[in-house]
């Protein structure tokens, strides 16, 4: 069974359709990543999948495990397994870094039918995860991600992506605003979370990441709809032609 | 669920402390005259200079007009309509230990949560109970007078230290003072007073839980609080009422005075009926609450966390006499429903070197209309005064308001005034950010809101902080299911 299938996925936001039928699917252990030019539509597929409101899904249908996705609401998408690393992380003032993370793991093991995690069990994950991305100990006990740099706060989703070790990861941009001793750290953690049952859905516009997180697919999304597949040179292509010439292949009748 | 529900059951929440006491009252007729005033006293055996400063008072106030000037709207009162004088019937000839109060009594505050059971009670917290117009309970009273902590109702006060009452009883608000205040003078019925000696720091925190539960009473609380020099006490004031359609007058009265060296923390919390959805009913809460910084460097910090009433109209205030001394303000005031609070603080420096921190936050949902109202007045004098002050609001929705009135008066040219003020609304982003971490609609909501209001509950004692957030957070249920 494949871990997530989209089928003829439509959405728009207000009166303007954004998404205008995509069909993707990721099978357990595999990693995708989706490439396009701004403005295609990647974080509002992203986005859907996550359950964000602001959009509204016209047609088509979403199977996760099993699960009718487009059912289900985010906080319940969340604890079955998908995590979202955000473009943009939000800061939300007051509340500790920790304590968020715990409350999301707590939630996340009650949906399993599991016990909260213990203090001591905690503090042992959240120092393993925090050095496979090397993040700075004092960042954990500040406001989420409040007065983070840039960096800071992709690392911070990354290491909470660690934390929280999903079933379905899409990261939206995690590799802009990083440094090259970043972009590989980052990417050293995400592929130390690759493998087995856990699916990843990497959106990025550069080949570089790619170097690091080698996928098993790419695809190129521009206005709205996947208009090429391929392995991962299709990635060393894009890099050197842009997407223009996928996009005329795409217009052309015998494509 | 849409984040719109959450918002709405947020703004709709249920009062939990809305139920009433069945027991027995004597009460006085409606209505307000010298009568009242005399029965008031006589009722507590009061001596004949506390009825002449009451007296006074009620002859003062005929001259006043209800002020206009909050940005809050509210049908006029009739003062004929209210009772000023309710008590739980006594049983023989009252309570003197915790045996002797009417056990339904002990019950009404059982359920709220409030410790009056020495035997139950919290390691450290000693309790004086308001119900209605009398103190039915002084828990640790012995405790206390071993170290010469006078804490005790302010009916017993009046009768057993006269010179302490006579010498500061609106020596901080006179009973001309303002329209609530002059008649809380008139007709107050009870209250806690409380007297800590040089240099002692009262070795547990003190406090007083105050609930209405009679028909048509007002409550007319005094508390007078004098921290002798050097001494330290920290004082807690909670308050609940029976949901009811018709409003309830609160109007108390708050004094307190620290000498030389003498620092007094006084937190509130306050879940006053806030009535309905449709604004019937709800505690109307004005209430006049001062400190003097006599003493040189003093101390008074009032923290209040304010989450009911219907109307809420207070400016816990600071006179910074004695050079050096330090006065602060840290609010929360959350209002919902159809609730409006106009509160904030009154910072007056004479004194030189005086320093004073104001940290206010305003929450606003549903319907509810929220204003900070601030003075920071630098007298001639005051060389080298300082303050601080932040202002921030939070929306929830977006049919609640926030206002902010910052006034400041300086007279002196060294004086450093900063203000900062902001708004922000809980975004649609965060809320999906913690969605998105698996964190409930619910718990996100109260999430932010603790944020917010973290460098507030900081500052409450540890039980109380844990309180205030509960209170925050229950206002948050419910919506599940
Ligand atoms: N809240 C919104 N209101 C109106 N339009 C929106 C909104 N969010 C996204 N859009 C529009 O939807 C389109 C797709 O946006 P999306 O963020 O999905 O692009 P993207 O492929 O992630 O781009 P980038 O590479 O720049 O991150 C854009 O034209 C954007 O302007
Ligand atoms: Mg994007």
């Amino acid at each position: 069974m494949s871990l997530l299938e989209i089928k003829n996925l439509h959405a728009r936001i207000e009166d303007r359709e954004i998404l205008k039928g995509i069909d993707l699917v990721v099978n357990p252990g595999e990693v995708h990543a989706i490439m396009g030019p701004n403005g295609s539509g990647k974080s509002t597929l992203a986005g859907v999948l996550a359950g964000r409101e602001t959009y509204t899904v016209t047609e088509g249908e979403v199977v996760y495990d099993g699960q009718n996705l487009l059912e289900m609401e985010p906080e319940i998408r969340a604890r079955a397994g998908i995590f979202l690393a955000f473009q943009y992380p939000v800061e939300i003032p007051g509340v500790n870094n920790t304590y968020f993370l715990r409350s999301a793991l707590n939630a996340a093991r009650k949906h399993r039918g599991e016990d909260e995690i213990s203090s001591e069990e905690f503090l042992k994950l959240v120092r393993e995860k925090m050095q496979l991305v090397k993040m700075d100990e004092s960042l954990l006990k500040r406001s989420v991600n409040e007065g983070f740099s840039g960096g800071e706060k992709k690392r911070n989703e990354v290491f909470q992506m660690a934390v929280l070790e999903p079933k379905l990861a899409i990261l939206d941009e995690t590799d802009s605003g990083l440094d090259i001793d970043a972009l590989r750290i980052v990417a050293e953690g995400v592929n130390s979370l690759r493998g087995g049952d856990r699916g990843i859905v990497v959106v990025t516009h550069y080949q570089r990441l790619l170097n690091y997180i080698v996928p098993d697919f790419v695809h190129v999304l521009v206005n709205g709809r996947v208009i090429k597949s391929g392995g991962k040179e299709l990635a060393l292509e894009l890099e050197r032609e842009g997407y223009g010439w996928v996009e005329e292949e795409a217009l052309s009748p015998e494509s | 669920m849409s984040s719109s529900t959450t918002i709405n059951d947020f703004a709709n929440q249920q009062y939990k402390w809305g139920f009433t006491t069945d027991i027995e009252a004597e009460s006085l007729a409606p209505g307000l005259s010298e009568d009242t005033v005399r029965a008031i006293s006589a009722r507590k055996g009061e001596p004949e200079w506390m009825l002449e400063w009451r007296m006074k008072s009620l002859r003062h106030w005929l001259t006043m007009i209800e002020p206009r000037w909050p940005n809050v709207k509210y049908t006029p009162i009739d003062y004929q309509s209210i009772v000023y004088y309710s008590a739980p019937k006594k049983r023989g000839s009252g309570p003197k230990s915790l045996d002797e109060v009417d056990p339904k009594l002990l019950e009404t505050y059982e359920k709220l949560g409030v410790p009056i059971e020495e035997r139950k009670i919290l390691a450290g917290v000693a309790v004086d109970a308001v119900f209605d117009s009398v103190s039915v309970a002084t828990t640790f009273q012995q405790a206390l007078a071993d170290k010469g902590v006078i804490f005790c109702p302010i009916s017993e006060a009046i009768k057993n230290h006269p010179e302490l009452v006579k010498k500061y009883l609106g020596s901080v608000v006179p009973y001309t003072d303002n329209y609530f205040a002059t008649l809380n003078s008139a007709v107050f019925s009870d209250g806690s007073f409380c007297y800590v000696p040089k240099g002692v720091r009262c070795p547990m925190e003190l406090s007083t839980y105050f609930r209405i539960n009679a028909r048509n009473t007002g409550q007319f609380v005094r508390t007078l609080i004098i921290a002798d020099e050097g001494a330290y006490v920290s004082y807690l004031e909670g308050c609940t009422a029976p949901m009811r359609d018709e409003n309830q007058l609160h109007a108390a009265v708050v004094e307190l005075v620290a000498l030389d060296g003498a620092e007094i923390k006084y937190s509130t919390v306050q879940n006053w009926y806030p009535g309905d959805e449709e604004g019937r009913g709800g505690v109307y809460n004005f209430v006049t609450k001062r400190g003097a910084c006599r003493g040189r460097r003093s101390k008074i910090s009032w923290t209040q966390v304010e989450t009911g009433s219907a109307i809420t109209w207070k400016y816990p205030s600071c006179i910074l006499q004695g050079d050096e001394s330090v006065g602060e303000f840290y609010s929360v005031a959350l209002t919902k429903g159809r609730m409006q609070a106009d509160t904030g603080t009154k910072m007056v420096h004479i004194g030189k070197n005086t320093r004073s921190t104001i940290v206010s936050k305003g929450i606003s949902a549903g319907h509810g209309n929220n204003t900070y109202r601030g003075l920071v007045h630098v007298a001639k004098k005051a060389e080298g005064a300082r303050n601080y002050s932040q202002c921030d609001s939070m929306l929830i929705g977006d049919k609640c308001g926030a206002h902010t009135f910052p006034y400041v008066d300086v007279r002196n040219a060294s004086a450093q005034v900063e203000h900062e003020a902001t708004t922000s609304k809980i975004g649609e982003d965060q809320l999906f950010y913690l969605a998105q971490r698996g964190i409930s609609e619910e718990d996100a909501v109260s999430m932010i809101v603790n944020g917010f209001c973290k460098e507030v509950f900081k500052e409450l004692p540890m039980e109380f902080a844990i309180e205030a957030q509960k209170l925050l957070g229950v206002s948050l249920e419910g919506s599940v299911g």
